[in-house]
């Protein structure tokens, strides 16, 4: 579809050429009853650009996601993709979208070149484009040898692929991406990525959610941490690593029963200590140097592991609980 | 390389044929299910066909006399028949797969994300589903006629009542079904304690009124009894009064009307908050 020199035109050229945000989101609220699932949240998103939504489970990411994708109706705040208000103008929006939902929706029954060929034709779009179309996401989606099997007998990771593929039938310019690669394992998640990467390199505009710190890494240029419904901190991962965590980790487990008590002994190594129930994180700049304060100090590790920060260190340090629990 | 139009386009097209689009979803997939769909919808009541309008029939025709309003056994039950196997085909059309959309394998979600709306999704899988009422009804009645038991030249409307009377049964069960949000064996007491009461007690095999009063009004709500009247009236000239044909067209009609409007709230209310 894209040869090198378009893709790399697209690549470098998409933000400057548009710099309007295709997503804006201010003070964006959902409550369902008394529960406030997103509380306030604002933010925008320039085209182009790979934009992350990062925090634990029920943190309101899938709710944020379906109130963008306009399928949910807030509760008050602003929200314009492409300048139109999904409340008002739902078809409008939705035509602009390709949509990854949290759970596979394709249709079992039918084969699964026939899933992209029905999914277009909801856009109107007509056979004469579809068919072609329809091949070529299929080998973008490594799924060519599997156009004519039933839906119901691919694998999880397969399926996710076809509904990337599905998602893109209408040639959208955004894609929203709830958890895209949950429950895959990590070879499937790696072709995913490798997949998404491609699409961001030919400027589509990426939102997704996550709750792994890597793929959060991987993919997104900026990112929000959300916990209950509202935003911790944003910036890119390197930014929001330099920002509230140090430069190395170092982890150290004592035994679950010393882990808890062992804190005590070993205030002023590093930056911070962090007990947590399974180990205990000594954030340092330099962790072999902290290491080594640890041994001076005659305090024996079961084992010991020196890491480079990541987000979940950032989201620990916002919130005081782990990502994955 | 053709690229696909803008999305102005798309939502353009999508209010306009959105409905059509899900329709085509919907026949595409029931082709997959092509044979058995035919075997339920025609080759059942097909059967009964046999077993009571030429097997029993022969018995019914001897004894009789003139209460089949002088046509035989065959003639009077062809048009129930008819339109019980729509409403049949309905109570499993309306009932399941509106399950299936919103929960099992969420299916309406799909096409949720896209330009459609859940009123359009909800229309689209009426539209096809009656337009298979339709096809089998006119197998059907294709079949009777074929058997001598439509004589009117006026018979091939029961097969456009019969699809109206599947409709009329159908869609407040969808209206029912898109409410359901745990499945705890609902659809098997419809079918048990709906669909076969209405089926047996809705002057199908003998006249309405050679049942007591007690259990009369079974066929008064009954879209099976209704249509099955105005069947009979155009298969074999049935004489109904106009006032009690006005009431059987209003009943279908009134029903569907209501149970698609009914379908259209819960399915926005479902898939809009």
């Amino acid at each position: 579809m894209h040869n090198e020199a378009t893709r790399s035109f697209s690549t470098s050229a998409s933000f400057e050429m548009n710099p309007a945000a295709v997503i804006t989101a201010e003070n964006l609220t959902k409550s369902y009853g008394e529960l406030t699932a997103v509380d306030g949240i604002s933010f925008e998103v320039p085209a182009g650009e790979s934009f992350g939504l990062l925090g634990p489970n029920g943190a309101g990411k899938s709710t944020t996601m379906k109130m963008i994708g306009g399928v949910s109706q807030r509760t008050s705040g602003k929200l314009s993709i492409m300048g139109l208000d999904p409340e008002t103008h739902g078809p409008e929006v939705r035509a602009h979208l390709g949509v990854v939902p949290q759970q596979d929706n394709l249709d079992e029954e039918l084969k699964v070149r026939e899933n992209l060929i029905v999914y277009g034709r909801y856009f109107g779009l007509p056979l004469s484009y579809l068919r072609p179309k329809a091949d070529e996401l299929l080998e973008f989606a490594q799924l060519t040898d599997k156009a004519r099997s039933r839906v119901d007998a691919l694998s999880g990771g397969m399926k996710r692929r076809l509904t990337i593929a599905r998602s893109l039938i209408n040639e959208p310019k955004i894609l929203l991406l709830d958890e895209p690669t949950t429950g895959l394992d990590p070879q499937a998640r790696h072709i995913l990525w490798d997949r998404l990467f491609r699409l961001k390199e030919q400027g589509v505009t990426l939102i997704l959610t996550t709750h792994y710190m890597d793929e959060a890494e991987q993919l997104c240029d900026r990112l929000i941490v959300v916990d209950k419904g509202r935003i911790m901190a944003e910036g890119s991962p390197a930014s929001l690593i330099r920002e509230y965590s140090t430069r190395e980790v170092l982890e150290l487990r004592f035994g679950s029963e010393r882990n808890s008590t062992i804190g005590v002994e070993l205030a002023g190594i590093g930056e911070r200590v962090e007990t947590l129930p399974d180990r205990v994180l000594i954030y340092a700049n330099d962790g072999e140097a902290a290491l080594e304060q640890v041994s001076a100090r005659r305090l024996r590790p079961l084992t010991s592991l020196v890491r480079r920060s990541s987000l979940e260190d950032v989201f620990l340090r916002l919130t005081g609980r782990s990502l994955v629990d | 390389m053709i690229s696909a139009h803008s999305p102005a386009v798309s939502a353009r097209r999508a209010k306009r044929w959105g409905s059509f689009f899900y329709a085509e979803q919907v026949l595409r997939v029931m082709r997959g299910y092509g044979w058995s769909v035919f075997l339920y919808s025609v080759g059942q009541p097909v059967a009964y066909l046999f077993a009571m309008g030429i097997g029993l029939a022969s018995l019914v025709d001897a004894n009789s006399g003139a209460v089949f309003g002088g046509v035989n056994y065959l003639t009077f039950i062809a048009p129930a028949l008819l339109v019980s196997s729509a409403v049949m085909t309905a109570s499993g059309d309306f009932s399941y797969p509106i399950m299936d959309g919103f929960k099992w394998r969420r299916v309406f979600y799909g096409p949720h994300a896209s330009p459609l709306v859940p009123q359009q999704i909800a229309a689209g899988h009426i539209m096809a589903s009656a337009l298979k009422f339709l096809v089998q009804s006119v197998v059907y009645f294709a079949i009777v006629a074929m058997f001598g038991a439509s004589p009117s030249p006026w018979g091939w409307v029961s097969a456009i009542v019969a699809t109206v009377a599947g409709l009329s049964f159908g869609l407040p069960l969808m209206a029912y079904a898109s409410t359901i949000t745990k499945d705890s064996g609902q659809f098997a007491l419809v079918q048990r304690f709906i669909v076969v009461p209405l089926f047996l007690f809705s002057g199908t095999f003998f006249p309405l009124d050679s049942l007591p009063l007690g259990v009369r009004w079974i066929g008064w709500i009954s879209p099976v009894w209704h249509g099955t009247q105005l069947g009979r009236v155009f298969t074999y000239g049935l004489e109904e009064s106009p006032l009690l044909m006005l009431a059987h067209v209003l009943f279908l009609v009134g029903a569907a009307a209501a149970g698609w409007t009914l379908t259209r709230r819960q399915f926005a209310r479902r898939m809009g908050a």
